[in-house]
């Protein structure tokens, strides 16, 4: 992370190589040859397949009734459909919402979850009046290793309208029938649902961040309490700058995952974007463009936008780490 | 002397109170957190009448039926209110027999509450048998709706509900793929990340760091961006509804375990190395005979982390062998399972029990390696 926001180091120039003497010459040889699996497999796997996207979202490639039309070249077809479509775009209150706002929506409620949640918890790990520290660490984070379709249709059945226990205790607690909420088929509530189904993939972010509590020198503490300093203004002055790379860390990669997010609901309602069109988040439908519309460039056009986006978000991202983020190497 | 000890206790009991005070919050917490396991356990072993009973108990759980025999054969005839007015109920005992009937708590006027099995329920008044005594006559019982009435749950685990869902998603099998699939990527991701891994972290030469820069953004790679064209490729070449495309890519390599064998092979020292280079090892023995035998920690993680993943992994097997149901692992079963028996959170709970369980014993038994993991990725990152 820290090597990344330094910047892109430059590619060496042909020239550097040509000129290199023969010790540098085995090193880089050798260095190349044990480089040479991911090499390959970034070539063949990713860089050739992301060309290949940009090239197809220019053409036409759609296979109907099972036959392959034969391709052809469209220009900025694809993308012209692309900004014009309402099943991206719409915001309009009262109506479908468009894909890429579904997923901007969830995200406004699950990216504060997914930071301070695990934040909180770890702040409570490393409480120093808490016993048995070791064991609640391995119990809260256990759940992330359970293969998510399992852990969805646990949290799915304990929010099963009808049979689950929360809406029995509810009901138990005196909550009248009609005012109990559908969870994942209820358009208020199926991204609280998606949310707390995600719960369990908190355990990762915890015990980074726990680690990052662990390693602020005790030293800190100590000077901070010397000078006067309250609670708050010691989480805000010394633990929050010691932990924000890690932070910054998960940040970055719960806003990429948001962009990419389509199992939870194409698991839980089937991919349909029931109800309502709620969850037709913008990578479910770009998997929907390609495996059932089998419209290939489509599905190529939207996944370029959807790099293009996360791209811009990162950089975004990026640049304002140095206004938040600390990195103690950089200041020895 | 005496205050300081008081002091001195006091600050001591305040420690402890405070102790118990947060060490009981987080447990609570824990229990909440941890709730859908005994949601699963529970369910897994209930009926579907159970399930579907408001008030029924949490425990799997059934209603004592009683198989009347035939011991009383007369008819009878009751005046019964069935809701309103009084209509004429004849029972003829013979019809009766060899039938399960439904076991009730029922208040007698006397004040003691019998277990009666119902013979005729209405909403006023119900005749019900007393099981100890089934040669007596029916009891007409004038209490209410016998709907309304408790009934004598007594424990009893339904495991036929495991064997139900081992045979209809074919449990063996699906377990075997899973575990082909989980073993054969771990071997590639081993091999490939631990060369590709030595390549960053001990040679020199111009253009490694941009590499790894590049290595490290594919991790924030949309996935959307490259199974497209990836897709058809498999397809073209006839991979599609094959283990292929699932496992070969696993021996070029991926980003998040090579980036933790790097950090970790970048903390070993390297006089061992050169000691062996003026010895004229080669660089792959150096690998083989100098650094992994001191990486075990590491590649470990790597294994417990990528069987975990792979146990996990549902879109690569749901795209890849959707036409191939004999092939697929217990995730994608799973899931499809779901959609044949969606109302029936009994053979759900079961299927995702059998699911999570080998995960959950490896991470038990190799818990301080994930941490470790973690810590190297996460933190260092």
């Amino acid at each position: 992370m820290e090597q990344l926001m330094r910047g892109l180091p430059k590619p060496p120039s042909l020239k550097t190589l040509r000129e290199m003497p023969p010790l540098a010459r085995r090193e880089f040889r050798n260095g190349m040859l044990f480089l040479s699996p991911w090499i390959i497999g970034f070539l063949v796997f990713t860089l050739i397949p992301m060309v290949a996207t940009l090239i197809f979202s220019f053409m036409d490639i759609k296979i109907t009734d099972g036959v392959l039309n034969p391709p052809r070249f469209v220009g900025l077809d694809n993308y012209v459909k692309l900004f014009n479509d309402n099943a991206v775009w719409n915001m309009r209150p009262n109506s479908t919402p468009g894909a890429l706002w579904v997923t901007i929506r969830f995200g406004l409620i699950a990216l504060p979850v997914g930071i301070f949640l695990p934040l909180l918890l770890a702040l409570l790990m490393n409480n120093k009046y808490l016993k048995g520290q070791s064991f609640f660490r391995s119990m809260f984070y256990m759940p992330y290793i359970i293969p998510f379709v399992a852990s969805v249709f646990l949290w799915g059945g304990v929010l099963n309208p009808e049979t689950g226990w929360v809406n029995r205790i509810l009901l138990a607690m005196g909550v009248p029938d009609e005012k109990l909420p559908g969870w994942a088929n209820d358009i208020n509530w199926v991204y609280p649902t998606y949310v707390i189904m995600g719960i369990w993939g908190i355990g990762n972010a915890m015990l980074t961040m726990l680690a990052g509590l662990q390693s602020v020198p005790t030293d800190l503490y100590d000077a901070a309490k010397v000078d006067g300093a309250g609670k708050f203004a010691t989480f805000w002055n010394v633990t929050f700058p010691m932990i924000s790379p890690v932070i910054f860390y998960n940040l970055t990669l719960s806003i990429v995952g948001l962009f990419q997010y389509f199992l939870v609901p194409l698991v839980v309602n089937a991919g349909t974007g029931r109800p309502g069109g709620a969850t037709m988040f913008y990578n479910l439908y770009l998997y929907k463009q390609f495996f059932t519309n089998q419209n290939m460039s489509y599905g190529s056009t939207l996944a370029w936008l959807l790099f293009v986006v996360i791209l811009l978000v990162t950089i975004v991202l990026f640049s304002t780490a140095r206004f938040w983020v600390y990195y103690a190497s950089e200041n020895p | 002397m005496d205050v300081m000890n008081a002091t001195l206790r006091r600050t001591r009991t305040k420690k402890a109170l405070n102790s118990a005070f947060v060490t009981a919050f987080t447990a609570a917490l824990l229990a909440i957190y941890l709730m859908p396991f005994l949601y699963m356990i529970l369910t897994s072993l209930k009926t579907p009448t159970q399930i579907a009973i408001m008030g029924s108990p949490i425990y799997p759980a059934e209603i004592p039926t009683y198989t009347f025999n035939g011991e009383n054969t007369n008819t009878y005839t009751f005046q019964v209110n069935r809701g309103g007015t009084l209509t004429e109920l004849v029972i003829d005992m013979n019809d009766y027999v060899g039938k399960r009937l439904d076991v009730y708590n029922v208040p007698m006027p006397d004040g003691t509450v019998r277990k009666l099995a119902l013979v005729a329920g209405f909403q006023r008044e119900s005749v019900f048998i007393d099981p100890e005594n089934p040669s007596a006559d029916p009891i007409l019982w004038t209490g209410g709706y016998y709907k309304s009435l408790s009934r004598p749950w007594i424990f009893s685990p339904t495991w036929s509900n495991y064997a139900r869902v081992w045979r209809d998603i074919d449990y063996p099998r699906m377990l075997w793929n899973t575990f082909f699939y989980a073993f054969t990527t771990t071997i590639g991701v081993l091999v490939s990340c631990i060369i590709v891994a030595f390549g960053f972290s001990r040679f020199r030469f111009p253009g490694r760091d941009f590499l790894f820069i590049v290595l490290i953004s594919t991790i924030f790679l949309p996935g959307a961006v490259t199974v497209i064209p990836t897709f058809t490729f498999f397809t073209q070449i006839g991979w599609v509804g094959t283990w292929l495309p699932l496992i070969v890519p696993s021996f070029f390599a991926n980003a998040y375990d090579t980036f933790l064998l790097r950090q970790y092979f970048m903390t070993l020292p390297r006089e061992l190395d050169e000691a062996a280079m003026m010895d004229g090892a080669s660089p792959l023995r150096i690998l083989t005979s100098v650094i992994i035998p001191q990486s075990y920690p590491a590649i470990v993680a790597v294994t417990v982390f990528h069987i975990v993943w792979a146990w996990n992994d549902y879109f690569g097997p749901l795209i890849y062998l959707s036409t191939r149901m004999d092939l697929q692992p217990v995730s994608v079963a799973l899931a499809r399972f779901n959609g044949i028996y969606g109302q029936q959170p009994q053979y759900i709970q079961a299927g995702a029990l059998m699911t999570l369980i080998i995960p959950l014993i490896l991470f038990f038994a190799a818990q301080r390696f994930f941490v470790q993991g973690i810590v190297i990725t996460g933190v260092e990152k």
